[in-house]
Formats: structure tokens, C-alpha cells, sequence
């Protein structure tokens, strides 16, 4: 069996940032495996700008964010395959891949960088009622389509689910000619960022429902119309609230799954965003040499923040190789997603490895005004800050200083706390 | 005159308020009442889309204004970018079309295909 030093499994941002810090750190003996045609994942098809603010100091699109990255593995002569499926993982690291040149063959990694994004919620996952026709799709589905393949799906079209994607679609497919008809929201505020409802939904006069959900879907073979309803506190439809639209398209934006299968089946823990309980150097908490990053992790909200985490895991997988990262079995922090919180990332905070800066990321529950985020180490609070605004469409990165966190261990909990009214 | 608007600068969003003399509240940074200014005097975008092109690997190559161009010229712009056909190699940076609809602005290709 051929052995390679530092295999990564897909060749999205993570998977180059992560490639990129590793021979920057000196392992020369990479190979990425990527799936499609195409090393850039999601961004080959987000044509947007808004990307590159943080890392490259400018505003750019998605394929020119992604170009940049490949430049830099092309000049470092990173090796990478495409059109390349990985098929498995154990948790030993050996991995099996497919693809038409190759054949199926078997690696043993002596490390891996876990980089394979994220997949969108489909119908089937929220079960709507009616008929099944065609015409139903996921909205990063009908960008791939239409942004790289040049093919509208439909000319009149409604959108469910607020997030990015739909937003952004909804202008898209507008400006390619289709009508769309209206965003169904069916939580009480948008999921989506503000400046996505400005510039995608009202400068082209298409109305957000909140509180609505898609409550029937009619047609045979084809999706001729949809119905929405108002939804109750508990997220039922309201009978009498049934608005009908006549469709031949309903976009879905209702969420993004780590695309994780892999790591999963070959039994490396997960966390509550169904990536990998990682610890602060994004390495598996019981599979050493293991290391995960991007949307696979946990979805992030822009790629500015992916390829940083990319980094991250990249150099730690060469510190791992050149024997420089601890296999420490001494004190560790658990992280906890307290009250208001949806999620923390690291699981795990391995006090011997952890830098001058210990990173944790996480999102809220809902949307709150004039809160503070709380850090507590074992119940104590160490750290709070205020915030104005604070939403679950955008991911929050706190850094904390490595001597606050004691030797010890414990637990490490970020909450909201109400600002008391003066 | 005076409205209310959310601002596209950056992810935050804020929530604008600019009266009738173009005094703008609610904004967090300076960027906030330059584009509330210039939202009520001359609402401009960014567009981003495809043009076609005889690519062996993709049917459509991405396209943006190199400025933002006026909002009231985004459909007429689209016309015109739907007319072009692109033949490999393009380069990020070529221009695509120039002055597009005499708004001052170049369209130009945001991705690299050498075939």
C-alpha cells in the first residue's frame, strides 16, 4: 500500500488552505482528492462579490477568491487529482478513493485534513406535504446550474428558507429573467444577512414572508403551484391563512449539513454540528492525526473565516508529522454551548498545545439586542463582552488569552446574559 | 425625501435613517452615511453574472462591473451581457464589454479559461 504523509480529502478554500500551510510549514508530500472537475468547491458557482474582505484586504467574487488559492498550490507544485471520490476513511488513516484513471486504490495517510464542505437540506428532510413533481430544488442547486452551466431552471419560481443562498438566488434568477414570486421564512426574523434582504429581495420588490412556511406543494410531474400559510408560536400551519402561487419552481434554502459521512462511519466522534469534536489545533478529539476544517467542521459564513481555519488545521497537520504537536494526556477544557448558544467550536481545549490565544467560534440561538457573551471556566466568569446586535446567520469568533484558562481543565461555557436596564 | 434604509456596505446591516437635508442616523461607521448619501442621489450595484462562452469545461463564464453602475440600468445591462460569446483563453480582468451601456463602467471576466 502506498503511503502518503498529508492526504486532504476535498479541494474546496479549507482543503487549499490547509494544503497551502502545510507545505508552507515544510511537508512537501501532499496530495488533495477532489471530487468534481474543478479545485474551488462552492466557490466555482457563488459568482457573487463579497468575498476576500478579511484575507485578501479587497472585494472579490468567488472565482476569483478560489483562483487566487489555486495559484498558490499550482506554484507550489501541490500534487491534486480531480474528478476523485473518496469512498473512506479509518480512523488509522487509510484512505480509499475511486476515480477513472486510477482505478480504486487505498492510501495509508500518516495524516488527513478533513476539508469535503457541506451539503444542503433537502424536501426530504422536511418532509412537506402534497405531491412529489419535479421542480422542487435546492437553491445551490440551481446555482451550480445556472452559474456553471449557464441552465434556468424555471421562469417563475418561489423561494422557502431565508438563508444566503436562496437570497442571492432570488436576485440571480430575477436578473436572468424569471419572476420570483415571494421568500417564505418560517421563523420570525430572516436568516439571511440584512444587506442579502436590501440588495436581493427589495431592490427587486419580492416580498418576504416571515413566519410562513410552504404548506402544500400541487402538481403532477411537474410543480404547477405552491401554498404557504402563516405558522403558530409552535411552527403550525395556521388553517385560513393559505396564500396559493402559481409556479413552476420552489427553491429551497433551509440549512446546510457538514458533509461528514466519512469520518463518521470510520467512528471519529462527532459534535452537535455533526463535524468532528475537534480540539484547538482542529484535530480529532479520540483520532490523532485526523484534523478537520471549513464547512465539513462546522458552516461558516464566509470563506474569509474557512480558509483561516484551513490554516489552522494545515500547519497543525505538518506540526502533527514533524512530531511537534503533544499527544498530551493532561488537562483539557470541554467547551459548552450554554444558555443562547447554538454551538462552540473547539469541542475540546488540550490546555499543553494551546497557543497564546485560544480561538472559539459559535453562533447564536436567535436574534438579540444588547446582550453579553459570557465565557466561564468551570462557573467562574472570565470574560464578558457586550453586544449591540448579535444573529444566528452570522458565526462569532472570540479569542481568549491562553493564561486566563488556568491548568486545571474543566469546562469552558459561552452564554448570553440579558444587559441589566439602568 | 427622507427614508429608511439597510445598509450593503458590510455584513452588519445597519439600519439607516436619512431626512430630507441628507443628515443619515443609525450608521455605525462613515461608510454607512456615504452610501445612504449616495443611495437617495444615485442608487448604484455591483453586477455579477454570466456571459457565454465556447469552453470545453463550462458553458458560461463569469462577468462583473468593474464599479458599481447604476440600479435603474441593471436589466438593460443584462441584455447586453446576454448577447456576448466569449472564446477561451479569457483571463481574470478582460474586458468583456466596454462602457457598458454607456454607464462608464467595463464589464470584465472573473475567471480564468485557458480552453
Amino acid at each position: 500500500m502506498e503511503t502518503r504523509d498529508l492526504v486532504i480529502i476535498g479541494g474546496g478554500s479549507a482543503g487549499m488552505a490547509a494544503a497551502v500551510a502545510a507545505y508552507d510549514k515544510g511537508i512537501r508530500d501532499i496530495l488533495i482528492l477532489e471530487r468534481t472537475e474543478f479545485l474551488g468547491g462552492i466557490l466555482n458557482q457563488c459568482i457573487h462579490n463579497g468575498f476576500g474582505l478579511t484575507h485578501f484586504k479587497e472585494e472579490l467574487t468567488g472565482p476569483e477568491f478560489l483562483t487566487r488559492f489555486v495559484k498558490q498550490v499550482q506554484e507550489r507544485g501541490i500534487e491534486y487529482k480531480l474528478h476523485t471520490n473518496v469512498v473512506a476513511v479509518t480512523k488509522d488513516k487509510k484512505v480509499s478513493y475511486v476515480n477513472a484513471k486510477d482505478g480504486a486504490i487505498t492510501l495509508q495517510a500518516k495524516a488527513i485534513v478533513m476539508a469535503a464542505g457541506c451539503y444542503e437540506r433537502n424536501a426530504g428532510a422536511i418532509g412537506i406535504p402534497g405531491e412529489r413533481p419535479a421542480g422542487v430544488i435546492t437553491a445551490g442547486q440551481a446555482q451550480l446550474y445556472l452559474n456553471e452551466y449557464g441552465y434556468l431552471v424555471g421562469k417563475k419560481v418561489f423561494i422557502l428558507g431565508s438563508g444566503d443562498i436562496g437570497l442571492i438566488m432570488a436576485r440571480r434568477m430575477t436578473l436572468e429573467g424569471a419572476k420570483v414570486l415571494g421568500v417564505a421564512e418560517l421563523m420570525p426574523y430572516s436568516n439571511g444577512l440584512n444587506r442579502n434582504i436590501q440588495q436581493c429581495l427589495i431592490d427587486f420588490n419580492i416580498p418576504l414572508y416571515l413566519s410562513h412556511t410552504v404548506s402544500k406543494i400541487i402538481g403532477k410531474g411537474k410543480l404547477e403551484a405552491i401554498e404557504i400559510s402563516q405558522v403558530d408560536e409552535k411552527f403550525r400551519p395556521i388553517p385560513g391563512t393559505e396564500k396559493r402561487f402559481d409556479v413552476d419552481t420552489l427553491l429551497l434554502s433551509i440549512g446546510l449539513i457538514p458533509n461528514n459521512d466519512l469520518l463518521d462511519k470510520a467512528g471519529v466522534a462527532k459534535s452537535s454540528t455533526r463535524g468532528a469534536s475537534v480540539d484547538e489545533h482542529m484535530q480529532s478529539i479520540n483520532a490523532p492525526g485526523i484534523f478537520s476544517c471549513g464547512n465539513v467542521l462546522h458552516v461558516h459564513d464566509l470563506v474569509d473565516y474557512v480558509v483561516a481555519e484551513g490554516a489552522v488545521a494545515g500547519e497543525a497537520a505538518a506540526s502533527y508529522l514533524q512530531g511537534t504537536l503533544k499527544e498530551s494526556e493532561g488537562p483539557c477544557l470541554e467547551t459548552v454551548a450554554g444558555e443562547g448558544i447554538g454551538y462552540v467550536v473547539p469541542s475540546r481545549i488540550n490546555l499543553a498545545n494551546a497557543g497564546e490565544n485560544v480561538e472559539l467560534k459559535f453562533r447564536v440561538r436567535k436574534p438579540s439586542k444588547n446582550v453579553y457573551v459570557t465565557y466561564s471556566l468551570n462557573g467562574q466568569v472570565l470574560k464578558k463582552t457586550l453586544k449591540p446586535a448579535i444573529i444566528p446567520s452570522e458565526m462569532e469568533i472570540a479569542r481568549l488569552p491562553r493564561n486566563l484558562l488556568g491548568e486545571e481543565g474543566g469546562t469552558l461555557t459561552v452564554s448570553l446574559l440579558a444587559k441589566e436596564e439602568n | 425625501m427622507a427614508r429608511d434604509l439597510t445598509c450593503i456596505i458590510c455584513p452588519r446591516g445597519c439600519h439607516l435613517h436619512i431626512d430630507d437635508n441628507l443628515n443619515v442616523t443609525g450608521n455605525f461607521c462613515p461608510r454607512g452615511a456615504a452610501y445612504a448619501k449616495q443611495e437617495v442621489l444615485d442608487p448604484r450595484r455591483t453586477l455579477t453574472t454570466t456571459v457565454r462562452c465556447k469552453s470545453q469545461l463550462l458553458e458560461v463564464c463569469p462577468v462583473k462591473t468593474n464599479a458599481a453602475m447604476p440600479k435603474d440600468k441593471l436589466f438593460e445591462a443584462m441584455k447586453a451581457v446576454n448577447e456576448v460569446t466569449l472564446t477561451p483563453p479569457v483571463h481574470i480582468g478582460d474586458i468583456v464589454i466596454k462602457d457598458l451601456c454607456g454607464t462608464g463602467v467595463d464589464l470584465v471576466a472573473t475567471r480564468d479559461i485557458e480552453k
